[in-house]
């Protein structure tokens, strides 16, 4: 594998050219916030909060799918990206019903953090206020889509890791939402295997165990670099737990 | 089959056609059937058999005659003499004067020496409305099938990506990226397996040239296709049509059963040793399939969503292979370019974009319907000359090209050429061929938020700049648009519009905000006279905190 170098903010770093943008940036702890990306689940890019600059290129480019190529000069920090940043996670904000003083998250939930993160202390779009549906008919989990992102995370690890897929899309554009089986209350679902990790890897408080209350639900994603680990190199290394 | 039976079929069908005192062609695509053209064609029938003229008239269906806005059409040869809003009752008559008494219906003859005809250069177009559309020996007769053979019979695969290349052939689909250049990408991709994929899901509002070319000459892109394939290596390929199109659908089927039937599709194609299978692939009403990659992962039978590029399908397409993704007006090109020659091509239009481009005329002008000219033709000629001007006591006020993705030219602009590059110069594209006219009555306000309600009903919702992106910006249009948008409303449209534009995934997102960019560039005081004035305060200022927001977020 050929090693290529480039710089990234300035720094000059050298990778492997398999790598990605992201995966760069994080072995050398360059923050770039992301969303919909979690390790051991397949790229999507469809957050956009990972966008990056790359002189010569009009375009932006996720850094969760770009790789570098020798020479190329990378910039993660603009003011044009922050501004973009910020953006992203106000329309967030205004497409669903977060009210972090009553969920189950608050203080552990990854978009409350980006808004810390992106500087959100207000939003100037007018709140859409959706009235999506609320499924408690599972015997051990809830899904609130009004706090959903759409990260699509749990469509993935079902799809990808559990190997039920239960999770998928319908609808489109704002009226997506996420569906279980053939657009099923989730308790009716014959291929959920109530495994959980759907719950573990949401970012938010959209998926949570039953009997949790405000601030209660911790979110453990280790169990997913122990599988995949255990998958990719026949390893079964019992990980400490990365994310709480 | 070899080429030698091609050519003796083609010379039968020519006989058989010179035996008939007459042909009557009449329109049977979309628009003409939407205007009643079955009535037509049942009057016209039994007319002719009733006055004897059975065995020296041939009645046939045909492509799209052109001028749509005057349908239903018909056409008489030789002469030729065309007819327009012909009724039941016009037919009858077109049979007893015209055909019985050799004395055309003066009152309903269309002048085809009028611009609209005159003017146009037409290549894809060159066989429509001069055949049968549901006949194979039609289209062999008039040519139909010899590019194939001749790249067959005397061309290496990379002698015809270099005559495409040569001919300076450019995508039809609206970005412009150079045709033969993607042909060589996948030519020199190495896998087992290679895909050809027809983009047919035309979903710009007010654009059908995709649509009348399949309904009118389904045969011309199975054969851009099959070239295609022998070019790069593909022995599968994909047209993808939306199921909007019944009727294109049901000729592309009859048109793929002909062609298998002589042998000019399936397994050894003309004797030859190239193998080249077609099959349809029914999009669901998904405006964001014409996406390539959304496209792809449909023809696989998964949910239509983009992905980000690269790799592109060229290096990684379908299941993975290289993938070779034309829109149907580019495969229309490729026949004419084999059989022609690349100089004979590049010699239409301008030096960076060469040949023609197909219009859907449509909008506040006289001729509305199907026109195909040479790129680089000024403006003014294609809205003043071929569209015959704005209605009597309108002016003219601007031109939408690209569709939702594209952007508005005004009056100033009127001298601009035709071609991808003057047309982005602009802060419009070229677009796929929608071309809809706007007078002085429309207010450009509600044209951005027409479109933009488009793009918003058909983001798919993978990212969020579009997904919700779009929501907000229609949002601010239409409170702008009732008169209730602030100046602050007004910078953060702008502000949004920049946004989304530079993160969304794909092109639908990307080019969402084009219509609203450009109507404000270009006539921003539709929208400032629609804003509120500012509150005035005590202290003199416009309002706390979100005033100073808004004015750090001005572009």
């Amino acid at each position: 594998m050929a090693i290529i170098t480039f710089s990234i903010d300035g720094e000059h770093y050298s990778a492997r050219e398999d790598q990605t943008i992201l995966e760069i940036a994080r072995e050398h702890k360059i923050p770039i916030p992301t969303l919909c990306h979690l390790d051991g689940l397949s790229t999507v890019g469809a957050c956009r909060l990972c966008l990056v600059e790359i002189e010569g290129s009009a375009k932006l480019q996720p850094a969760c799918t770009a790789k570098p190529v020798e020479g190329m000069v990378i910039r993660t920090n603009t003011d044009r990206l922050k501004k973009y940043r910020r953006t992203i996670v106000e329309l967030l904000a205004s497409e669903g019903n977060h009210q972090c003083a009553v969920c189950v998250v608050n203080g552990h939930c990854e978009l409350q953090n980006l808004a810390y993160e992106v500087g959100l202390d207000h939003v100037r779009v007018p709140y859409l206020f959706p009235s999506k549906r609320l499924d408690a008919t599972h015997k051990d989990f809830v899904i609130d889509r009004n706090r959903c992102v759409l990260c699509t995370r749990c469509v993935r690890v079902c799809h990808e890791v559990e190997g039920a897929h239960v999770w998928d899309i319908g609808g489109r554009g704002i009226n997506c939402e996420i569906i279980g089986d053939m657009n099923q209350p989730w308790g009716e679902s014959e291929s959920c295997t109530s495994c959980g990790k759907c719950v573990r890897v949401c970012p938010t408080g959209a998926l949570f165990e039953k009997g949790a209350t405000v601030g209660e639900m911790h979110k453990e994603r280790g169990f997913l670099k122990y599988i995949v680990t255990a998958r990719n190199k026949q390893q079964w290394i019992a990980t400490a737990h990365e994310e709480e | 089959m070899t080429l030698e039976d091609l050519r003796e079929l083609a010379g039968h069908e020519q006989d058989r056609q010179t035996k008939f005192r007459f042909r009557i062609l009449y329109c049977s695509s979309a628009g003409c059937v939407s205007s009643g053209c079955d009535d037509v064609k049942k009057t016209l029938r039994a007319a002719l058999d009733a006055g004897g003229f059975a065995e020296t008239c041939e009645l046939i269906g045909t492509g799209c005659l052109g001028l749509c806005g005057e349908g239903p059409l018909v056409l008489v040869q030789p002469g030729p003499v065309m007819y327009r809003h012909v009724t039941p009752a016009i037919a009858q008559r077109i049979v007893d004067e015209h055909i019985a008494q050799g004395k055309p219906v003066e009152e309903h003859r269309v002048n085809l020496a009028d611009p609209f005809f005159a003017a146009q250069t037409r290549i894809v177009l060159e066989r429509m409305g001069t055949i049968n559309a549901e006949s194979i020996d039609e289209c062999i007769a008039a040519g139909g099938y010899e590019a194939l053979g001749k790249v067959l019979t005397e061309m290496a695969p990379e002698e015809v990506v270099a005559e495409i290349r040569k001919s300076g052939l450019r995508g039809r689909g609206g970005a412009g990226y150079s045709t033969g250049l993607k042909w060589d990408i996948v030519r020199k991709g190495k896998a087992d397996q290679k895909y050809v994929v027809c983009n047919a899901d035309e979903g710009d509002p007010g654009a059908f040239m995709d649509r009348s070319v399949l309904e009118g000459d389904p045969h011309r892109v199975l054969e851009g296709m099959a070239i295609a394939g022998y070019a790069v290596g593909a022995n599968q390929g994909f047209i993808y049509v939306r199921a909007e199109y019944p009727l294109a659908i049901d000729r592309l089927r009859t048109a793929i059963r002909q062609a298998e039937k002589l042998g000019l599709l399936g397994n050894r194609i003309l004797e030859s040793q190239f193998n080249f299978r077609i099959d349809l692939r029914i999009g669901a009403g998904a405006f964001v399939c014409g996406e390539e990659t959304a496209l792809l992962r449909s023809v696989m039978g998964r949910r239509g969503r983009p992905r980000p590029r690269p790799p592109y399908p060229s290096e990684s397409g379908l299941w993975g292979k290289p993938t070779l993704i034309n829109n149907v007006e580019t495969f229309a090109n490729i026949a004419p370019i084999i059989a022609k020659g690349s100089a004979w091509f590049s010699g239409i239009g301008t030096p960076k974009s060469t040949g023609t481009k197909v219009f859907a005329l449509a909008g506040n002008v006289r001729n509305t319907g199907l026109i195909e000219v040479p790129m680089g033709i000024p403006l003014r000629r294609i809205i003043f000359d071929i569209a015959g001007g704005t209605p009597e006591g309108t002016e003219f006020k601007a031109a939408q090209t690209g569709g939702p993705s594209g952007g508005c030219i005004p009056k100033e602009h009127l001298d601009l050429p035709v071609d991808y590059e003057s047309l982005a110069t602009v802060g419009s594209i070229m677009g796929s061929g929608g071309m809809i006219v706007m007078d002085s009555t429309a207010s450009m306000v509600d044209v951005a938020k027409y479109f933009m309600e488009f793009c918003m009903d058909e983001s798919c919702g993978k990212c969020i700049p579009c997904r919700v992106g779009t929501k907000h910006i229609y949002l601010l249009l239409d409170k702008i648009s009732r008169g209730e948008g602030s100046a602050e409303d007004f910078g953060l449209l702008k502000e949004l519009c920049t946004m989304v534009r530079e993160t969304s995934l794909c092109g639908l997102g990307q080019s969402a905000p084009n219509p609203v960019l450009s109507t404000i560039r270009f006539f921003q005081e539709e929208y400032t006279r629609l804003l509120k004035p500012p509150t005035e305060f005590a202290d003199g200022g416009t309002g706390g905190a979100h005033a100073s927001v808004s004015a750090e977020g001005k572009e």
